[in-house]
């Protein structure tokens, strides 16, 4: 697999993957607020406008119509900014994740990498709070392909699930053909010293710094870890034993998400020296969205100093 | 008891005066056995409910998944006392069951929870939420083409959430006519009255400007209930009932009385208000 030059929006992507849900399974609806054109929702509200409503900016109200629709039996996907729809945690636990109901949550916009909008629009906690949920599933995925065939299994697997996107466009990584599924890891690069597991856009940050490792001598495994929830345990845990170390890398809070999740894994299976690379538990602020990352230690070069610790220790 | 359920009862005043009296003796009774729970706020709800499942809608308790009922969903779920004893009394599940409330394995959980019990609609629990599920079904029913009512009824104290206005705002924007929102103006929440707590006044004029019909009634008076209950549904936009109640309603040293907004009366008060609430014909 190589990382080809082209990127794309992930936004798109939710786009593309809604109208195809839509048109194969005609009880499937969507819901937004006010953020539809944004986010690409829109597009399925443009082919299916019957199937579509925009309550305005209620986020509370959105996740609470989504679950009324999927108790009385339509597929139902919502969504808004991260920042937004963390207002509504209280009816997704409460309806959506407490019923078990058919409605997927489109989260966008997540991570520091927002950019110039600032601290208050960079939402760093929301897959940590999304995996304390009971039946949620949890998913980050990095690029355009993978955001595609995701979303569209989460569309046709009953149950909730939470998908996060992001506002800047990521470099494509995997083939459309690709198989990618739900709970399962995908390795990009083999290696042998130590694993890199990154999610979102980070992953194209893990990718980079695995060549440049490779350039110094450091064998580096690089693997996609899209669902945090139910997280790939056996893949992890192999991965900990043929390489030894681990790092993680995610545009999240250190604590909680990607590295927390995989720490879980192996501290209770085979304890593994590990480091995590990620946002250290404090907020953003307004610039470009790549200074940022730079800024905040979401970085290549973060992961290559991670990596060259541990393999060193 | 009937079990053909898929046409409304129709069941008569005097009928419902008897069902709403066996129903406050039923929700003592189960209370004072699980010695934990809501009294004040059931008993207030009784007239409409026994209206809503004897009279008006059209539900069948041998098939609770029908797709053709009509819905009822209980936004205050603290409610759910008087809530299970009348689905009990439908036939939805055995009356001995009722014994079983708040107790480990139960599928009367201390508030509603649709995947464990048949006749639950949705969840309760936090406050507010409700009328966004009602109007998620109501999108539904529209969708698919059905002809059924929505019924959600929430506190007036539950008026303090923001979601409850978010969501009047957009049962208009969408011109739910099979929807009707119906609030228990019991006067009392938690911690003491409304009108000290958060007041809610003029409710009517606030969802007349919200584009809702509004009726408004004495919740206690089974001629108005059923009244109210027909004529909502009238024209193009959702309509409120505004049901006049009173916490406690039935049992004298509860009426009223914030206290037993979460307290079960002792031993000795339970069997006093048993006494108040006996059918007199």
């Amino acid at each position: 697999m190589t990382m080809e030059a082209r990127t794309a929006s992930l936004r798109d992507a939710l786009g593309q993957a809604l109208v195809a849900l839509g048109s194969e399974n005609k009880d499937m609806v969507v819901v937004g607020a006010d953020t539809t054109e944004s986010i690409k929702m829109l597009d399925f509200g443009k082919r299916f406008p019957e199937r579509f409503f925009n309550v305005g900016i209620a986020e509370q109200n959105m996740i609470g119509i989504s679950a009324g629709l999927a108790l009385s039996g339509k597929t139902v996907f919502c969504g808004t900014y991260v920042v937004f729809l963390e207002r509504a945690i209280d009816q997704i636990r409460n309806t959506i994740a407490y019923c078990n109901l058919d409605v997927k949550i489109i989260g966008s916009h997540g991570g520091i990498s927002v950019g110039p909008d600032g601290g208050s629009h960079q939402a760093i906690e929301d897959l940590s709070i999304m995996r304390a949920l009971p039946r949620m599933r949890v998913i980050a995925p990095a690029d355009f392909n993978s955001t595609k065939a995701l979303v569209k299994e989460a569309g046709n697997t009953r149950g909730p699930a939470y998908i996060r996107i992001l506002r800047p466009v990521t470099p494509v990584v995997y083939e459309e053909s690709h198989d990618i599924r739900i709970g399962k890891m995908e390795t990009l690069a083999d290696g042998s010293d130590l694993t890199i597991i990154a999610n979102g856009i980070m992953l194209s940050e893990a990718l980079k710094a695995g060549e440049e490792l490779k350039a110094r001598g450091i064998s580096a495994r690089v693997m996609d870890c899209h669902t945090i929830k139910p997280i790939d345990s056996d893949a992890i845990i192999k991965a900990a034993k043929e390489t030894g170390a681990i790092v993680t890398a995610e545009d999240h809070n250190v604590i909680g998400g990607l590295g927390s999740a995989v720490s879980e894994v192996l501290s209770k299976a085979h304890p593994t020296r590990m480091a995590m690379v990620g946002v250290n538990d404090t907020f953003g602020e307004s610039g470009d969205g790549a200074e940022l990352m730079k800024k905040y230690g979401l970085s290549s070069e973060s992961i290559i100093n991670q990596a060259t610790r541990l393999v060193n220790v | 008891m009937a079990t053909d359920f898929a046409s409304a009862r129709q069941a008569g005043p005097e009928e419902l005066e008897k069902i709403s009296s066996e129903l406050r003796t039923d929700i003592l009774t189960t209370l004072g056995k699980s010695n934990s729970g809501h009294p004040g706020g059931s008993l207030s709800t009784v007239e409409v409910l026994a209206s809503l499942y004897f009279y008006k809608m059209r539900h069948d308790p041998s098939n609770p998944k029908w797709d053709g009922r009509d819905r009822f969903l209980l936004s205050k779920g603290h409610a759910a006392p008087a809530l299970y004893c009348v689905l009990s009394k439908c036939g939805y599940f055995p009356k001995e069951e009722l014994g079983t409330l708040r107790k480990l394995n139960s599928r009367l959980q201390g508030h509603p929870d649709p995947n464990k019990l048949p006749g639950v609609e949705i969840p309760g629990g936090p406050e507010g939420i409700g009328l966004s599920e009602g109007i998620g079904m109501a999108l539904a029913a529209r969708l698919d083409g059905r002809k059924h009512t929505v019924y959600v009824m929430m506190g007036d104290g539950e008026q303090d959430e923001g979601e409850v206005w978010e969501a009047a705002m957009s049962a208009a924007k969408f011109k739910l006519d099979n929807l009707v929102a119906i609030i228990d103006n019991n006067g009392v929440q938690q911690e003491g009255k409304t009108s000290e707590i958060m007041p809610s006044d003029s409710l009517a004029r606030k969802w007349e400007a919200f584009n809702w019909n509004v009726i408004e009634i004495d919740g206690h008076s089974i001629r108005q209930v059923i009244d109210a209950l027909d004529g909502a549904n009238k024209g193009k936009f959702p309509t409120v009932i505004i049901a006049n109640t009173i916490k406690g309603k039935g049992v004298d040293f509860m009426e009223g009385n914030p206290e037993y907004h979460g307290k079960v009366p002792n031993k000795e008060l339970l069997e006093k208000a048993l006494k108040q609430v006996e059918y007199k014909g």
